[in-house]
């Protein structure tokens, strides 16, 4: 069943359309993030959903129920907000019942409802303080909880990790993921960071522009995207993108050939855009996958990056700049023309003019 | 650079060149503070003393004050302190928010209004009493206006009403500055997270109940300073009450500060007019000492963090 249906949704502010035309259908218990760009959209997606704002044109389904004319709180949903939001002149248990008070549930039933979520989240000695006395992490918590204790047929979140530090938004991120495994109720989760999508999504959808440009298993968007935007938005570093030549069976960058995916034949002679992720191209002792040989290049090295685990390299691939990663252990020296495998397996293949993918 | 070279080593005149800003806050600041010093002091002082009509020596113990508050004259002014100050603060306060809340619906012309309710802090006392005096005496102004419009039984003489002339004080005082405590409430709804609002929508909580519950307890701390500020306004009176009503009909709208010019200046008493003052200047401190005090807790609270 779907937990969410969007159908042709458009919103114009005067002359500006901020959304054109989206259509996603999420499926229950699915971690949808929306990721994009700031300005892309998905904020006010997420506000529309909510009901906070209305929509130009279009439906909204929420658990199979047409929720166009529906009030937010009749909605059924619940949500982290980005500031997290909590009434600072309420304590965090009223923070967490202000919603129940407002529907008129019983005493009894709200304490029950409290203890239920304080102890999910570890947030029983919390319960008498205010949010003013709470650290960035507890926030969130709260914020959480005042979510959880609805439990709402949709979850939505919007950025709620931008404002932790970094080593704390890890943390959350994966507490975040637990706690969907262990309640299973659908999230649309908005955010900008595409590791945060990657890391967390069972589905993303990438917005650009008021445009949905894919809507797909991370997997999916990560090695097959569905066009350059996507390409070059997700991943950190992004998808290496080059100008490059199909000629018979093969893809031709400079003077290095790759073998073409078999789709390519029909781009025989024309130009097209490599894609190629840096983790594709590493050390010439890299084994691959099958544990075939791989196809060794050379190429000049303009830089190199250690991060510890790994090292970037900056190299020329045909006039230009590409990004592999090797093992932190190569030798390479600034200038000097190197070796490196390529992992063919997972090239892709873009239109230049329509930048969509092709192979 | 030699790296032992000391860090102290600052160019010479270094502090010359900070000299005009020394001077700029210092010099006021030392002079202002004098003055104000210097002359509660004399003023305490004098209080103590047989003065009358100039300075004289000795001490009196506390003779003014017993003859001060055994005055009627000062008994009603401190009635009338109570009923202006409550009465000007509360609907000063009210007017205030109510002006605020309805602005903060992103209204068109919102720049315009804002500037036209808080045009009257522009003006002085003095003009504002005078301008008040005519409107509200009711052979030239607003009576006469809605007489002469058809409705000849209107009657709007609290002016020359005794029990009610203290209400045209407070009509006036609150018209002067409800647009102040509009514009510091107005500052306070707009650093309201919107995000707030946005949860308590989902929460299901409609708009009467998002003010009283969310927004305007932010609102806290805005409202006692305003509150303080308006008290002290309305303890130290004089020119409003002076240009208004004069203190009358009678002595109907007497105000503490009537009371210390009456003794100082109209009855040449020095002594008790000096006392009448210390007296007010207790009332401030019983006003401000406690708000001080709560400013104190706050920071250290805001610091502990």
């Amino acid at each position: 069943m779907s937990a969410l249906v969007i159908r042709d949704l458009h919103k114009r502010f005067g002359t500006t359309e901020v959304l054109k035309g989206i259509n996603l259908d999420i499926d229950s218990g699915d971690f949808t993030v929306l990721v994009g760009p700031s300005g892309c959209g998905k904020s006010t997606l997420l506000n529309i959903i909510a009901g906070l704002e209305t929509a130009s044109s279009g439906d909204i389904e929420i658990g199979g129920r047409l929720v166009n004319a529906i009030p937010p709180k009749d909605r059924d949903i619940a949500m982290v907000f980005q500031t997290y939001a909590l009434y600072p002149s309420m304590t965090v248990r009223q923070n967490i019942t202000f919603g129940m008070e407002c529907r008129n549930v019983p005493k009894a039933a709200q304490n029950q409802a409290v203890e239920r979520v304080a102890k999910l989240l570890q947030i029983e000695p919390l319960l008498a303080r205010k949010p003013a006395q709470l650290s960035g992490g507890q926030r969130q918590r709260v914020a959480m909880g005042r979510a959880l204790v609805r439990d709402p047929k949709l979850f939505l979140f919007d950025e709620p990790l931008s404002n932790l530090d970094a080593k704390l938004r890890v943390e959350m991120r994966m507490e975040i993921k637990q706690l969907h495994a262990r309640i299973g109720t659908s999230i649309v989760y908005v955010t900008h960071d595409q590791i945060e999508a990657m890391t967390m999504a069972t589905r993303i959808a990438v917005m650009h522009q008021g445009e949905v440009q894919q809507f797909a298993d991370p997997d999916t968007v990560y090695n097959r995207p569905a066009n350059l935007f996507v390409a070059r938005f997700m991943g950190a570093p992004p998808m290496n993108t080059v100008m490059a030549r199909i000629d018979a069976g093969a893809v031709v960058v400079g003077d290095i050939r790759l073998p073409a995916p078999e789709a390519a034949a029909a781009w025989q002679g024309r130009e097209v855009v490599l894609g190629i992720r840096p983790e594709c191209i590493a050390e010439p002792t890299r084994l691959f996958g099958d544990g075939s040989a791989p196809i060794v290049i050379t190429a000049p090295v303009e830089m190199t990056e250690p991060t510890g685990a790994e090292t970037i390299v900056v190299m020329r691939l045909g006039g230009e700049k590409v990004l592999g990663r090797v093992a932190p252990d190569t030798r390479l020296a600034n200038g000097a023309t190197a070796r490196f495998a390529v992992d063919t397996r997972k090239l892709c293949l873009f239109d230049p003019q329509t930048e969509r993918l092709i192979a | 650079m030699s790296p032992a070279a000391p860090a102290a080593a600052r160019p010479p005149f270094a502090s010359l060149k900070r000299l005009p800003e020394f001077l700029v806050i210092w010099v006021p600041l030392l002079i202002s503070a004098g003055h104000v010093v210097t002359f509660a002091l004399w003023t305490t002082w004098m209080s103590f003393t047989p003065s009358t009509l100039v300075p004289a020596d000795g001490f009196v113990g506390l003779r003014n004050y017993n003859a001060v508050l055994a005055t009627r004259n000062w008994k009603i002014a401190f009635d009338n302190l109570l009923l202006f100050g409550s009465g000007f603060v509360v609907l000063s306060l009210s007017a205030g928010l109510i002006l605020a809340i309805l602005l903060d619906q992103r209204i068109r012309g919102e720049n315009v209004l804002r500037s036209i309710f808080l045009y009257p802090l522009a003006v002085s006392f003095v003009v504002t009493g005078t301008v008040w005096s005519w409107l509200l005496n009711p052979g030239i102004g607003i009576q006469k206006l809605v007489n002469d419009l058809g409705w000849t039984s209107f009657r709007f003489d609290w002016l020359i009403d005794r029990d009610m002339a203290i209400w045209t004080i407070v009509i006036t005082a609150v018209w002067q500055s409800c647009g102040f405590a509009m514009a510091l409430f107005l500052a306070g709804l707009r650093s309201v997270d919107g995000d707030l609002v946005k949860a308590a929508q989902i929460d299901g909580t409609g708009p009467v109940r998002i003010y009283r519950r969310v927004i305007l307890p932010t609102l806290w701390p805005i409202t006692i300073t305003v509150a303080v500020i308006q008290l002290q306004f309305a303890i130290t009176t004089f020119d409003l009450v002076r240009a208004l009503t004069g203190g009358g009909p009678g002595i109907a709208t007497q105000l503490p500060a009537l009371v210390v010019y009456d003794f100082m200046f109209q009855r040449g008493n020095l002594g008790r007019g000096a006392a009448a003052a210390v007296l007010m200047l207790l009332v401030l401190l019983a006003v401000l000492l406690p708000h001080w005090t709560w400013r104190a807790i706050q920071n250290r609270r805001a610091a502990r963090g």
